[in-house]
């Protein structure tokens, strides 16, 4: 359902402000979501003034200073720091990115502000609870569903059907697109999303899966599927650059071409 | 529950894809519109100068300049929807650009029908 204001529980206050110590160099203010759970008090925003001048360059380099040398009580997701383990998904300067690959020059403003991905349950500030998300992934069963015999060496494939798997493959599952999502915001339980809908398109279209009717079957759905309006958020804000919206207009016309 | 269109930072998609929506709620209300002008004029002369009159208000023609605009609008995103359910123009700068076309489109179109309709004293 189309909610526009938060839930009462959830309705942002704000909070306290961290001053950057002495002798700091150039410094900025970042503005971030702080939760915790045991606190049972309204979320808040914190303010950071934090000397670029003694960290890296990207936003996930400010945050782990902020937690290093600032609060250590701050509690966000990162592994990889490369773009390419999507744990560090949040919502940078009212878009959503990766913490490591958003420079924090980049951010206009005079306060960046810092949150979790939108619309989701918190578990503690810049953690979101993933659950749904993951569940939706494993709804579109993403793997090689076969009938034929296993051949003795490998599935084969021509490099023209395997050239069709690029721009879906990529995709890290961060969470950036479906949590960017309008539609994914007031329909989570029914919509599964854009980035469960791209990884669905991408085992349609494989040249070795002969599950494709079936797969076809699963989505056509008022929800699942046609819940997507091409509000084009999702290829907005992917950091690995991938168009889950032409995705899911692919699937669309599959659709259509199986029936006319 | 976290913050969602309170921290979001719109995207012109979003709003040529909001705007799609309120205009087609709009284009409701202006069907409505043309049923009344429809019966007003099977009513006879004076129910008709009734009708054309309250439209001829300032306020009637804020109406009618809105739905107007609605039109154009609805048309102009309807066929760009058409173009993406036959699966072009999804990329990023395309979506983006065709947003802009559609907006283009949208105060050239309003503006030539206005303009028409004063030229020719359709409307004073």
């Amino acid at each position: 359902m189309v909610q526009l204001r938060l839930p009462k529980n959830s309705r942002v206050t704000p909070g306290k402000h961290h001053p950057a110590p002495a002798g700091a160099g150039k410094t900025k203010t970042f503005k971030v979501y702080r939760y915790d759970p045991e606190l049972g008090q309204n979320p808040r925003w914190d303010t950071y003034d934090v000397d670029t001048t003694a960290c890296g360059p990207m936003v996930l380099d400010i945050l782990i200073h902020i937690k290093n040398y600032m609060d250590p009580t701050l509690t966000f997701r990162r592994s990889c720091r490369e773009g390419i383990c999507g744990s560090c998904a949040m919502v940078i300067d009212g878009r959503n990115a990766l913490a490591c690959l958003q420079g924090h020059a980049e951010c206009k403003g005079d306060k960046i502000m810092i949150g979790p991905l939108p619309h989701m349950p918190v578990v503690k500030d810049l953690v979101p609870d993933l659950t749904l998300f993951y569940a939706q992934y494993a709804s579109v069963e993403p793997w090689l569903h076969t009938e034929t015999p296993e051949p003795q060496k490998e599935w084969k494939q021509t490099p023209e059907d395997r050239a069709k798997l690029d721009g879906l493959y990529e995709c890290i599952l961060c969470a950036c697109c479906s949590t960017s999502c309008p539609s994914y915001w007031w329909n989570q339980e029914k919509y599964l999303g854009p980035a469960a809908l791209l990884h669905a398109y991408r085992w349609i279209i494989d040249s070795r899966d002969e599950a494709t009717g079936a797969r076809l079957d699963e989505l056509e759905d008022p929800f699942k599927l046609y819940r997507c309006h091409t509000i084009m958020n999702c290829a907005q804000v992917c950091p690995k650059g991938l168009n889950p919206a032409k995705a899911i207009a692919e699937v669309k016309k599959m659709l259509v071409d199986r029936v006319v | 529950m976290s913050p969602h269109l309170q921290v979001w930072r719109w995207h012109v998609t979003m709003l040529t894809s909001i705007l799609h929506r309120m205009t087609g709620g709009a284009l409701y209300a202006g069907g409505l519109l043309v049923a009344l002008w429809a019966i007003a004029l099977a009513g006879g002369p004076e129910s008709y100068a009734l009708f054309t009159g309250l439209l001829g208000s300032v306020l009637g023609k804020l109406v009618l300049f809105g739905f107007t605009a609605s039109v154009f609008y609805h048309l102009g995103n309807g066929v760009r929807h058409l173009v993406w359910d036959a699966g072009h123009g999804l990329d990023v700068k395309d979506a983006n650009a065709s947003a802009y076309a559609v907006f283009g489109f949208t105060i050239a179109a309003t503006g030539a029908v206005w303009a028409i309709a004063f030229m020719t004293g359709a409307l004073s």
